[in-house]
């Protein structure tokens, strides 16, 4: 039996010919990402282990991200664990205010994170750079720890589920409506331990900020990874970007799939992601009489170039809705610096907009946008869980930086279509 | 290795936001953390659980963020082991990373209800309902994660087989 493109790209890192679904192995790690948060608890286990060293200080990544400029005493505190730690290692992917963005889209922007490679990040969304056809997953601080000390991490070799793309997203469609329709069609633990496999003539189509995007949320199916097979727009992306040479992997004609979705990428609606699990999904248009009090557009889902191109088309020359407050944070300070240049931070600003640095901050109810007790939030975040934005009673609805625009325009969730 | 306890009962799809909010992950500090374990899906959890008793879940255990936070807030709070039919593999990773005991057993988050008295033997995996005289048996962890487990945790399985080159 054939191997998927996970498989061997397990396979090769951990030196073997071939490696089955459920077979434990140890494999080389190409990257170990860490942030604000979860890094300090790194360090602390890795003195308390007794290391001395850094396995390849090439190869840790540090980005400060979460709380950053930080919000408050202990988070400075934390951030100042992790500089030291990055001074004391000489650790040179380590990203500080000024030079950070959110990690998940920072790290492909910089050519960090390339294909063919194996990747740890003490941080769920390290699934992400499945995109540019790497194995990535997210795991906790003390494997990071191990990780930064010895290179090396266990995993047990995930089955698979295949997601075959055909034809073309239509107008103001986009890979966040992909992943949370996936989402919505096989639960937020459709995909537990497995590997999500997009695969099919769809792929071509889709831009690698819409990869980025499907790959980040796989964990909100309860995936290891997902992944998308390298073409011409990943060689495009990388080409002249990646810091590394490159491995391209390809699924094996017999590879074993315990599962095939047939998806149609033209048949995909604006959909939006129901408080409080990701997989509550329905239409944009069935979500209509829902009135909304902000509105978020960033985060390591959604706060690429595309995104706030998508943003920009809708709230251009307009102004959103009395009572809205819309929160906008470029992804990275890259992102930020195009956004300027574009002229597209002053449209944000007419339409009645704020726009941040980057930063998670409101994503995980950390600042920047906290709600109170009964608002609601559009957001183009990931997760919707019970007080994830703030108060137990807020609620947040998961979507599109096009159906967000869109939301903040009316006050009330969007069709992003049935916007000028 | 054995536990027994009171068991506090949730649903399916637990998340890492509930069980430790981010609004708290300014603190590295375990105890201090530990005061907020369940704060916005069961506010009372943190004054009613004694050392030694039971977290039971449904599909899907600890889902949500990568936070190694979670399994260390609900094994500072006292709480001996965790039972679910499933766990979110990051969370199934960080438990086992950092020795608290968890168990994937179907039959016993169903049949196990708030308040039950349980008694929990790890080396068998058997599972007893001593409120309801019952017992269901989990699934035993591979050999592989046995060793981590018996070296207590992942940093110290890596020392013991000399696997840093520092």
């Amino acid at each position: 039996m054939g191997m998927t493109m996970t498989q061997k790209i397990l396979a090769a890192h951990a030196g073997l010919d071939e490696v089955k679904a459920g077979q434990l192995i140890n494999a080389r790690l190409d990257q170990v990402l860490g942030n604000d948060i979860t890094t300090p608890v790194a360090i602390n286990e890795f003195e308390k282990a007794g290391f001395t060293g850094v396995f390849d200080r090439s190869r840790i990544n540090i980005v400060l991200d979460h709380f950053v400029p930080n919000k408050d005493i202990k988070s400075a505190q934390q951030s100042k664990q992790c500089r030291e730690f990055a001074s004391k290692y000489d650790i040179i992917n380590f990203f500080d205010v000024g030079k950070m963005g959110i990690e998940h889209a920072l790290l492909p922007e910089q050519g960090i994170v390339t294909a063919g490679d194996c990747i740890i990040g003490a941080d769920s969304h390290t699934c992400t750079y499945g995109a540019v056809g790497a194995f990535s997953t997210g795991v906790g601080s003390t494997d990071m720890a191990a990780g930064m000390a010895t290179g090396m991490a266990w995993f047990k070799v995930p089955a698979a589920i295949r997601f075959n793309l055909t034809g073309k997203l239509g107008p103001r469609v986009s890979g966040k409506d992909v992943i949370l329709h996936i989402i919505g069609m096989i639960g937020v633990d459709g995909a537990l331990y497995k590997s999500m496999e997009f695969t099919g003539p769809g792929v071509a189509t889709l831009s690698m900020d819409d990869r980025l995007c499907i790959c980040n949320m796989a964990i909100e199916a309860g995936a290891k990874n997902g992944i998308f097979p390298v073409d011409e727009v990943t060689l495009r992306y990388l080409t002249g970007r990646s810091r590394r040479e490159w491995t391209v992997y390809e699924a094996d004609p017999d590879a074993e799939y315990e599962q095939t979705f047939e998806i149609d990428l033209a048949a995909i609606e604006p959909t939006v992601s129901w408080p409080h699990l990701p997989e509550n999904t329905h239409t944009a248009k069935e979500s209509e009489a829902i009135a909304i009090d902000q509105v978020v557009i960033g985060s390591c889902t959604n706060g690429r170039l595309e995104d706030m191109q998508a943003a920009y088309e809708i709230l251009k020359g307009k102004t959103i809705a009395p009572g809205v407050r819309g929160i906008i944070i470029p992804g990275t300070m890259q992102v930020y610096k195009t956004c300027l240049q574009n002229g597209w931070l002053e449209a944000f600003i007419d339409a009645g907009c704020i726009v941040s640095t980057p930063t998670c901050g409101p994503c995980l109810g950390g600042y920047m946008g906290i709600l109170a007790e009964g608002e609601r939030c559009i957001s183009t975040t990931n997760r919707n869980f019970v007080g994830r934005m703030g108060h137990v009673k807020s609620e947040v609805y998961l979507a599109s930086p096009a159906t967000a625009a869109a939301s903040a325009l009316t006050g009330h969730i969007t069709d992003p279509r049935e916007v000028e | 290795m054995n536990a027994q306890g009171t068991v506090f009962k949730y649903p399916d799809n637990v998340d890492t936001d509930v069980i430790i909010p981010a609004r708290y992950l300014n603190s590295q500090d375990a105890a201090e953390l530990a005061r907020h374990c369940m704060e916005d899906i069961d506010p009372d959890f943190v004054n009613k659980v004694k050392p030694g008793d039971i977290m039971v879940g449904g599909w899907n255990f600890g889902c949500g963020s990568s936070r190694e936070h979670a399994p260390l807030v609900i094994k500072t709070s006292g709480t001996a082991c965790v039972i679910a039919k499933s766990f979110a593999r990051i969370f199934y990773r960080n438990a086992i990373n950092i020795g608290l005991p968890i168990l994937e057993c179907e039959a016993a988050a169903d049949g196990i209800e708030a308040g039950d008295e349980v008694a929990v033997d790890f080396d068998t995996g058997v599972i007893t309902n001593l409120s309801k005289g019952e017992t269901y048996q989990a699934q035993p962890f591979p050999p592989f994660i046995q060793d981590i487990i018996r070296a207590g945790g992942l940093m110290n399985s890596i020392r013991q087989k000399g696997g840093n080159k520092a």
